[in-house]
């Protein structure tokens, strides 16, 4: 157990939880004003991971990927709430997540048939393929580029909510929205807004990723359960605790899924430590949300209501 | 001088900067009609939110019949005989009439773990319960939705719920809140039969109706009792004229 | 008839109703023999499977309003300790019932303490976390397949008191057991813990306050449906002759929800033909195209726009209307 991977792996992990911080912050944006989850939040990031891919290899440029990955789930993201969510805010949360089963289900058969069943692998930006020295450590540099765009964003959305009107009408909207409505603020642009935000975030993330994890149908379905537990833990409405939330599952996820089996394989011998290990490994964000819960039903960052 | 059944000491509530509860005592003695009496938001509804236990005071404690019932869940102090009408609406609307007041009975008629036999037919269960109704005067609606009621029907059905547990206490959240003249009057004809049955601790906006049934009076502005007596003496008194009553009243 | 929870007519429409839908789950296999063969059985085995699954859903889903995302890990259950049991050479049936019922139980009992404490979206989304960690788990399992899932070495022996190794054997032993579960549910649903479940689902608080310490129910129910769901989750791994992960993949949660609700959610009758309506499409939809996903997700949608009381609640709905109009 050294240091060197120690370090590297609190890297790794700190990259996969502003990844799913991205991904968290549109899904819980949404929440707090419209009272509706989007399970479909995974097709955005699917969706802009293909668009992404799809236009790095057409052009060479990673910068028009970027833009293309960006605005294509924007737009989509915008014709869906439009067209089909907007039916729903009305329904109990059983049918809003019902609906949005149905439109993964839909998205992810529409990846297939545009672009097949196999997984495309999109290769880092030719400025970012190598990797760079930290403290005497080599860490590659596209995913510092990851944890640098992730902190970036989110201290844009902090000034945003923060600092701008917009975000004073969400912040109002969250904690009381018929008195904000009252007010002659038309509550559908706003969520309209939030959601094309929120959507436009996901397919960042799903840019972001494409170089590390592989463009696949159905990518975005095991994510997305991975940014429930994130809003769950950090506390479902909140920003900060859609971060902080992040920061922690991705830790705790990164580092468990190393460590715990060199631990086990410690106390008991190599084989089924190793199984044990990593079965445990990979309950273990799951493991550490119910304690989260066990104690603080309402998570850890909640909304003041 | 009968003990007191319901005792409030120094119960105390804030949400924020906003105090809803302020160092409040309160006696309930027992078989008396109590009624709390205040502006909009001086906090009466949390009080009793407090009292059934629905809401954690920041301070204070709440004895019920000699025990102290401060940390005790919501269900329990059902059990102990401490039940309550809601202000606003709270019966089943999937359920008739009847089966409201019977589920209100089933609660305090042992375990509800039975999966076999059909509660319906529990004959001592629907003998209360129609006992009840009987007693509200909704006897010939007991087989009716709870959503087919009428407003006025429905507040009655509340109170049914509350009397068929035999409960000891009864703290009622504005029972007639919603009702027309005819309505109200029918509602405190009811409650005054009850009178000396039960200990009520009443909430009301009506003055003619609080002053038509209570023994005692507490007035409530702003979270603080500022003033507890017998009807007159809180009609006279220039505390409570100031806050709350208004001239009318003052000079009756 | 005190056999039944409440009075019901001979002659209503919904007696003769579940009466024909009962004989002719009971000819399915005569028949089948007669129009194509096996095809036909394992068909109508998966669409009771699936029913039983979701008919256990129900009792949270309907009646409880526990919206769980998550039901789905119990068929998982009861298909993995089937094939483990089987694995080593363990294949006496009612070990394999009793080691499926007992760890549904427990693991419905530990994670219901979790779940039961929250309400809304924050339940669906801890329902459907706790389904993905045993589905993460059971991928992790390599020694039991992993990913690819593991074979049924051989299917639960019940003899000498009946037989499962054939798909006719297991066919009626499914349907017995669907009909007892439908039964039992349907006194459960007029019994006392019955009306607390449903007077909890529209006010949990009113219900707290006549007395009634509501999460106990709450988890007595919880542990009963994941039970029931073991129980088919057994049976599907007989069905199959394999336990996969994939079992327990939150899209077969969604599944049985939409089964639930397009036969009618809480009705007793409404999930079994809502997973034959949706078996059926689904097996249809597939035999056109290799993308029938395409078709069938917009399906779920407007499913989850129009259906208010679903197939049989509408049914039931009519009914009462020309009863009124008597």
């Amino acid at each position: 157990m050294t240091w060197s991977l120690f370090f590297v792996q609190a890297l790794n992990g700190l990259q996969y939880g502003v990844l799913l911080f991205l991904l968290a912050a549109g899904l819980t944006l949404v929440f707090g004003i419209m009272n509706f989850v989007n399970l479909a939040h995974g097709s955005f990031y699917m969706l802009g991971a293909y668009l992404g891919a799809a236009v790095y290899s057409a052009s060479g440029s990673f910068v028009l990927a970027g833009v293309a990955a960006v605005t294509g789930a924007l737009v989509i993201g915008v014709a869906i709430e439009r067209t089909t969510l907007i039916a729903f805010y009305a329904r109990d949360h059983l049918y809003q997540v019902l609906a949005t089963v149905g439109l993964i289900l839909f998205f992810n058969e529409i990846a297939r048939i545009l672009w097949g069943s196999s997984a495309i692998y999109m290769r880092a930006p030719q400025a970012f393929t190598g990797a760079i020295s930290l403290m005497g450590i080599l860490y590659p540099s596209y995913r510092f580029l990851v944890i640098a765009v992730g902190l970036a964003v989110a201290v844009g959305l902090y000034v945003l909510i923060h600092h701008t009107r917009i975000g004073m009408l969400t912040r109002a909207g969250a904690t009381n929205l018929r008195l904000v409505s009252v007010l002659g603020i038309n509550i559908r642009l706003l969520n309209t807004a939030l959601f094309g935000l929120g959507a436009a975030l996901a397919g960042l993330a799903g840019l972001m990723a494409a170089p590390i994890l592989a463009v696949q149908p159905g990518m975005g379905d095991n994510i997305i359960v991975t940014v429930l537990v994130v809003i769950v833990v950090g506390g479902i409405g909140s920003i900060r605790g859609a971060f902080f939330g992040a920061l922690i599952v991705g830790l705790v996820d990164t580092i468990g899924r190393v460590y715990l089996p060199i631990l086990l394989s410690h106390l008991t011998e190599r084989d089924s430590a190793d199984a044990a290990g990593s079965a445990l490994a990979s309950m273990l964000i799951y493991l550490f949300m119910a304690v989260v819960l066990a104690v603080r039903p309402q998570g850890l960052f909640p909304m003041p209501r | 001088m009968t003990a007191a059944i319901l005792s409030i000491r120094g119960l105390a509530k804030r949400f924020g900067a906003n105090v809803v509860s302020g160092n409040i005592d309160l006696d309930l003695v027992t078989n008396e009609v109590h009624a709390v009496i205040g502006p909009n938001g001086a906090g009466k509804t949390t009080l009793i939110n407090q009292v059934i236990g629905e809401l954690t005071p920041d301070a204070g404690t709440i004895y019920f019949d000699g025990r102290d019932i401060t940390a005790l869940p919501v269900y329990q102090r059902s059990l102990l005989g401490l039940s309550r009408s809601y202000q606003i609406t709270s019966v089943f609307p999937g359920f008739t009439a009847l089966e409201n007041v019977s589920i209100a009975a089933q609660g305090h008629d042992g375990h509800s773990f039975g999966v076999w036999y059909p509660a319906a037919r529990e004959e001592t269960l629907t003998a209360a319960s129609l006992a009840s109704l009987q007693q509200v005067g909704l006897a010939e609606k007991a087989y009716c939705l709870a959503s087919e009621l009428a407003h006025g029907e429905r507040r009655q059905l509340e109170l049914a719920m509350a009397l068929v547990s035999k409960s000891k206490v009864l703290l009622l959240d504005e029972p007639m809140a919603g009702m027309g003249r005819r309505e109200s009057e029918s509602m405190v004809q009811l409650l005054s039969m009850l009178k000396g049955q039960y200990t009520m601790l009443l909430i009301e906006h009506d003055m003619d109706a609080v002053f038509a049934l209570a023994d005692r009076i507490s007035v409530l502005v702003y979270g603080k009792i500022i003033a507890t007596g017998s009807p007159s003496e809180i009609r006279n008194s220039p505390e409570v004229r100031k806050a709350y009553l208004g001239e009318s009243y003052a000079s009756a | 008839m005190l056999l039944f929870p409440e009075s019901i007519s001979p002659r209503s429409p919904r007696f003769i109703a579940v009466a024909a839908l009962l004989v002719v789950l009971a000819i399915v296999p005569p028949i089948a023999a007669n129009a194509g063969g096996p095809f036909y059985v394992t068909l109508a085995l998966r669409i009771l499977v699936f029913a039983l699954a979701a008919a256990s859903l129900n009792l949270l889903l309907g009646y409880a309003g526990l919206v769980s995302f998550g039901h789905a890990l119990y068929l998982g259950i009861g298909a993995y300790v089937v094939a483990i049991l089987s694995f080593h050479g363990v294949t006496n049936g009612w070990l394999h019932l009793g080691v499926a019922l007992a760890l549904s139980a427990i693991i419905a009992f530990l994670t219901g303490l979790v779940c039961l404490r929250t309400s809304g979206i924050a339940f669906i989304m801890i329902t459907l976390a706790f389904a993905q960690m045993f589905f993460f788990l059971a991928t992790s399992l390599k020694y039991y397949g992993g990913d690819d899932g593991l074979a049924v070495a051989r299917r639960s022996d019940f003899e000498p008191l009946f037989s499962i190794q054939s798909n006719t054997g297991l066919y009626y032993v499914t349907v017995v057991v669907l009909v007892a579960t439908l039964y039992l549910s349907w006194r459960l649903v007029h019994s006392r813990l019955g009306r607390v479940l449903r007077g909890a689902s529209s006010n949990v608080r009113r219900m707290e306050a006549l007395g009634f310490p509501v999460l106990r129910y709450r988890l007595a129910a919880y542990v009963m449906a994941g039970c029931v769901c073991g129980f088919a989750g057994l049976l599907l791994g007989n069905l199959a002759r394999f336990a996969s992960p994939a079992y327990m993949a939150w899209t077969v949660s969604g599944d049985l929800i939409v089964m639930i609700i397009l036969g009618g959610v809480a009705t007793i009758v409404g999930p079994l033909i809502g997973a034959i309506v949706y078996v059926i499409l689904e097996t249809i939809i597939a035999a056109y195209t290799q993308h029938w996903m395409v078709v069938l997700g917009p399906i779920i949608l407007l499913v989850a726009l129009f259906a208010k009381r679903g197939i049989y609640g509408s049914f039931l709905a009519w009914e009462r209307r020309i009863d009124f109009a008597r």
